[in-house]
């Protein structure tokens, strides 16, 4: 049957009238007219009528052309999308009035050009979408975007702003946004997220960042920078976190003012972005813990890269210490980071990380894993040369990392 | 006022919302217990705003809750999670629950719903973090003794309290509520209060429900023929019920004749509003004064009609008023009613003058800023246009004594969408049939008074108590039924109103003390005390030593000994006859505080030695 089919139902001595939606662990799932759906044996079932065409006449957004231009790039966040209730989908909603619909407000801070990069669930992102991504943004300021804003799922929201940090060079904002409660519902951080974003995608800020709810009220959004976050909750609304530095700015609700702080790298109008969106696939990352294999770590043989999240300062254990010497002197490129997440790598004060250094593994700084993770994939696809691709993962290129440790935290 | 309800056509129906003495809440582990706001552990706010359902409409409920965007805070505590912060996904369906909705279905011999569905039911007034309830329908179709039917049982949450203005309260948020809809087949305000009590006694037969004001709340569906179905909500208490039921249909028998009136009349709607700030400018009302903007509109042919008394305290001005207060205005003033609160006779006759209105005219007019002056002149338009038509369908609040104000539309279908978070939850018939239904209140009461010789009322009075668990278990345990009714209503009431925490006792100490009784280790008069003493905390052997000390078995030789010792002719004479007066004789020199097991045993000893 037909999703959408009227119906009516023998049920409970009665004739129930309802709509069909689907069919669901061998029952029939029909929503009633007072709007509660409920399962019944799919041979209480009689048609009515066929589904109904039910589009509701949308209506069209004005777009005020005298605002600044914004671009949208969606890769399939749940920011502007909209759940299919009859078949359980989550359908696109990225045309440009799809969005404004959905963010109510957006069409007063500025006019949009949207376009669909991907209608993915966040975990099933890939380099070959990051570098889309980095390509199509590019495209979208040079075609005279004053800003970018990237709607993405929020678990792997992080990954890909550190990605876009390096294999692009941008004089706007690149804002990546996200909601961590699902747009359907009215308390979702969508609109609060949206809305911030938007801000700063016209503010004067110059880099990557991440924008999401700074705190648990609906106050004020934290600008993060793209190399310097981490989503930290699996559910809060303040899931993004800021490490090594306080967030390079804020965006307040719902007056929406931008503050930027002197660490946040400035809009450069008439500086053309610069791409270079070549990655090397071939890049693993494991966690070190106790009593870990020396297989685990032989079985990366072959990769050009390899990032290990150590312990503390950045160990491993000694018999580690061997397979990651074996792999080195292979050819990949070993970068340590730690576990900690806040704080810097450090294999001069232990044996370990000594003999570490001695196998040839490069301190991965105050890097967090998985910046480490996307930067070594574009270091190596800039660079065939280990001593240079070395060289590079000690080098700040996009504030991945400060000469000097935050005194906070 | 009583009317001719079979005349007007009277419907009413009711839905009961009883929260349930669960462990856990609905969609979260955290415990169903009420707590002081001065604990709260936290405070967030949020702003909500209504969304597009799946149906690709906005409920107009929720569009007008829309109209002024508030922002809402919320107490957390530690016995609240993120669940109800709207922070993490909901947990499962509480099993526990469910099986008591569908308890409480299988009583009213309702058919259970095969497979249980969560919606999300849109409500964006604050009560719930997440800007939606979630309920499920649970079961359909039953009926009552007296003949009413029920049309379905949901399962829901409850919303958030309102600890004052827009701050809430997130202790009660999730505690599960069985929400019992019974058909509009009620034709008198009486058999509304009967059926509400009926239902109210068949949902404390679970003894699984919560006690106490607050707990369970009636809403009343009201219509008469020639109105329209109006939702009240919230009635807390059974005994207003009635009275709710029969100033609605005096509030729309009272709009069917303004609207009768009306059209007579020839009546409408100014279109337009007027800027009439600089009229008031020198103005002795401080409320116009303080204003940045006034604005008023004219209702052509309404004078008089809209100060008219449609309910006790309620007048068609207060309808429009409760319509502009959606604006956030404080409310309105109106010709019917003018000159007052510091309107000058002259400024009225300007105000006339100036937009224009004749004698039959009555002239509404709002002060604030000028964006919620706009509003809430647009909103009294509407509701004065309503006037013409006669009675809105709408959701209305109670308020004291049995009144209602205007609180949203009726809600419509698009506020419901499923619960994407939450699995559905199978019901088969084996489980259902498997559920074993409690005694209904009023059986019990029955069975008291055949079984136990309780009086009636003693009989009923225990089964309606909070205390009906102890008393069974007393019972249970020998003590005879009246010595354990008697104390458990009796007693700890005449204790509890002399101060006595006697809420303090714990149950299994009462229980343990009626033995004692029940045994004679204790005299009957030495509950009192005994319990006050309970009631303080005392320890329940350290409180019988020290009220009633216990007697040892010598003690109670020497006694009999001393008493035979009196009597020493009647004894000799008397020989083993002399047993039945001389055990009255010591129980009453005991008082009661030996087993009488013991003492007819040492006595019958004792006069064994001399006859």
């Amino acid at each position: 049957m037909e999703s959408g089919t009227q119906v009516t139902c023998r049920y409970a001595g009665t004739d129930l009238e309802g709509t069909y939606i689907t069919d669901r662990d061998g029952k029939a799932v029909i929503k009633l007219n007072s709007g509660y759906n409920i399962g019944v044996d799919p041979s209480c079932l009689s048609v009515v009528a066929p589904p109904e065409a039910t589009e509701a006449g949308e209506m069209a957004v004005e777009q005020n052309a005298s605002l600044p231009q914004l671009s949208i790039i969606s890769t399939g966040g749940t920011i502007a999308s909209r759940v299919d209730y009859r078949t359980g989908a989550v359908t696109s909603q990225f045309t440009a009035d799809d969005i404004l619909r959905a963010i109510p407000g957006l069409a007063d801070i500025a006019q949009f050009r949207a376009e669909v990069l991907a209608t993915i669930l966040s975990e099933n992102m890939t380099p070959a979408i990051w570098q889309t991504l980095a390509e199509s943004i590019c495209a979208e300021i040079k075609n005279g975007a004053e800003g970018v804003m990237v709607t993405h799922g929020t678990d792997t929201l992080a990954y890909s702003a550190a990605a876009v940090s390096f294999m692009l060079d941008t004089p706007a904002p690149v804002i990546f946004v996200g909601s961590q409660r699902s747009a359907d519902r009215p308390s979702s951080d969508n609109v609060m997220n949206g809305l911030a974003s938007a801000a700063a995608a016209i503010s004067d800020l110059g880099e990557v960042a991440v924008v999401m709810h700074g705190s648990t009220n609906d106050d004020a959004c934290a600008i993060h920078r793209g190399t310097r976050v981490r989503k930290m909750h699996t559910s809060r609304r303040d899931a993004f976190q800021s490490f090594g530095m306080e967030p390079i700015g804020t965006v307040a609700y719902p007056s929406l003012d931008v503050t930027l702080s002197g660490d946040a790298v400035r809009r450069r109008p008439d500086t053309e972005p610069v791409l270079a969106a070549t990655l090397e696939e071939k890049v693993g990352m494991t966690t070190f813990y106790p009593g870990m294999s020396p297989d685990v770590v032989d079985a990366f043989a072959g990769y050009r890269g390899l990032v290990v999240c150590g312990t503390g300062l950045g160990h491993t254990s000694a018999p580690v210490i061997a397979s990651l010497k074996a792999l080195i002197d292979a050819g990949t490129v070993v970068v340590m980071t730690s576990q900690c997440l806040n704080g810097r790598v450090c294999d001069r004060v232990y044996d370990t990380g000594r003999d570490l250094l001695a196998a040839g593994v490069v301190e991965g700084e105050e890097m967090l894993p998985e910046v480490a993770y996307v930067k070594l994939m574009w270091v190596l696809g800039q660079t065939t040369d280990t001593e240079e691709a070395a060289r590079l993962m000690a080098t700040p290129l996009r504030g991945e990392f400060g000469r000097c440790s935050y005194n906070g935290f | 006022m009583d009317f001719e309800y079979a005349k007007l056509g009277l419907k009413a129906g009711i839905e009961i919302h009883q929260q349930l003495d669960t462990a856990e809440k609905l969609f979260c582990h955290c415990p169903t217990v009420l707590r002081d706001v001065e604990e709260h552990t936290g405070e967030f706010f949020r702003y909500l705003r209504a969304t597009v359902s799946e149906m690709g409409e906005i409920d107009r409920a929720a569009r007008e809750e829309m109209m002024v965007m508030r922002p809402f805070s919320y107490y957390a505590y530690d016995t609240t999670c993120l669940v109800e912060n709207d922070e993490e996904p909901p947990a499962p369906l509480n099993p526990e629950a469910l099986e008591l909705a569908l308890t409480i279905a299988k009583m009213m011999g309702m058919t259970p719903v095969e497979q249980v569905h969560v919606m999300r039911k849109l409500v964006i007034d604050g009560s719930n973090t997440s800007g939606f309830q979630r309920t499920a329908l649970v079961s359909l179709n039953g009926s009552l003794p007296t003949g009413e039917r029920i049309e379905s049982i949901c399962l829901e949450e409850e919303a958030a309290q309102r600890v004052e203005g827009d701050t809430f309260s997130l202790d009660r948020l999730g505690i599960p509520l069985a929400e019992i809809t019974t058909a509009p087949d009620m034709h008198t305000p009486k058999a509304v209060h009967d059926v509400a009590a009926y239902i109210g006694m068949l949902l404390r037969s679970t003894m699984k429900v919560k006690r106490g004001i607050g707990t369970i709340r009636q809403d009343v569906n009201i219509s008469i023929a020639a109105g329209a179905r109006v939702e009240i909500k919230g009635v807390q208490e059974l005994r207003l019920i009635e009275e709710v039921v029969r100033r609605e249909v005096q509030r729309q028998v009272s709009l069917v004749e303004i609207r009768d009136e009306l059209l007579s009349r020839g009546a409408s709607v100014d279109e337009e509003s007027h800027d009439v700030t600089a009229l008031f400018s020198d103005t002795g009302s401080a409320i116009l004064k303080r204003a940045k903007a006034i604005h008023a509109v004219c209702l052509r042919g309404y004078d008089g009609l809209v100060g008219r008394e449609i309910q006790p305290g309620r007048r068609l001005g207060s309808e429009m008023s409760d319509y502009a207060k959606k604006c956030g205005v404080g409310g309105l003033f109106h010709t019917d009613e003018l000159p007052a609160y510091g309107v000058t006779a002259e400024e009225v006759t300007a105000l006339k003058e100036a937009v224009g209105a004749g004698e039959n005219d009555c002239v509404v007019l709002v002060a604030d800023t000028k964006k919620k002056v706009t509003c809430a002149i647009g909103q009294i338009r509407r509701r004065a246009e309503m006037a013409l038509e006669g009675v809105p369908e709408e959701t209305r609040k109670m308020l004291e004594e049995g009144s209602s104000a205007y609180m949203r539309p009726l809600p419509g279908a698009a506020r419901m969408y499923p619960e994407t978070d939450v699995l559905p939850v199978p019901v088969t018939g084996a489980y259902y049939d498997a559920l074993v239904l409690p005694e209904l209140l009023s059986a019990k009461a029955e069975r008291y008074e055949r079984e136990m010789g309780l009086a009636a009322s003693l009989a009923r009075q225990m089964v309606y108590s909070r205390r009906c668990g102890l008393f069974e278990e007393a019972v249970s345990r020998g003590v005879k039924s009246a010595l354990a009714a008697n104390t458990l209503l009796g007693t700890l009431k005449e204790l509890s109103r002399d101060g006595a925490n006697v809420a303090a006792v714990p149950g299994e100490a009462l229980i343990d003390l009626l033995v004692r009784v029940e045994t004679g280790a204790v005299a009957k008069e030495a509950i009192p005390p005994v319990i006050r003493a309970l009631a303080e905390g005392q320890d329940i052997d350290v409180a019988i030593n020290t009220v009633a000390p216990s007697v040892s078995r010598e003690e109670v030789r020497a006694v009999i000994c001393a008493t035979i010792a009196e009597r020493d002719a009647f004894v000799r004479e008397q020989g083993m006859r002399a047993m039945g007066p001389l055990m009255g004789v010591v129980m009453k020199e005991l008082r009661g505080r030996a087993d009488g097991k013991v003492i007819s045993e040492l006595l019958k000893e004792e006069l064994g030695k001399i006859v």
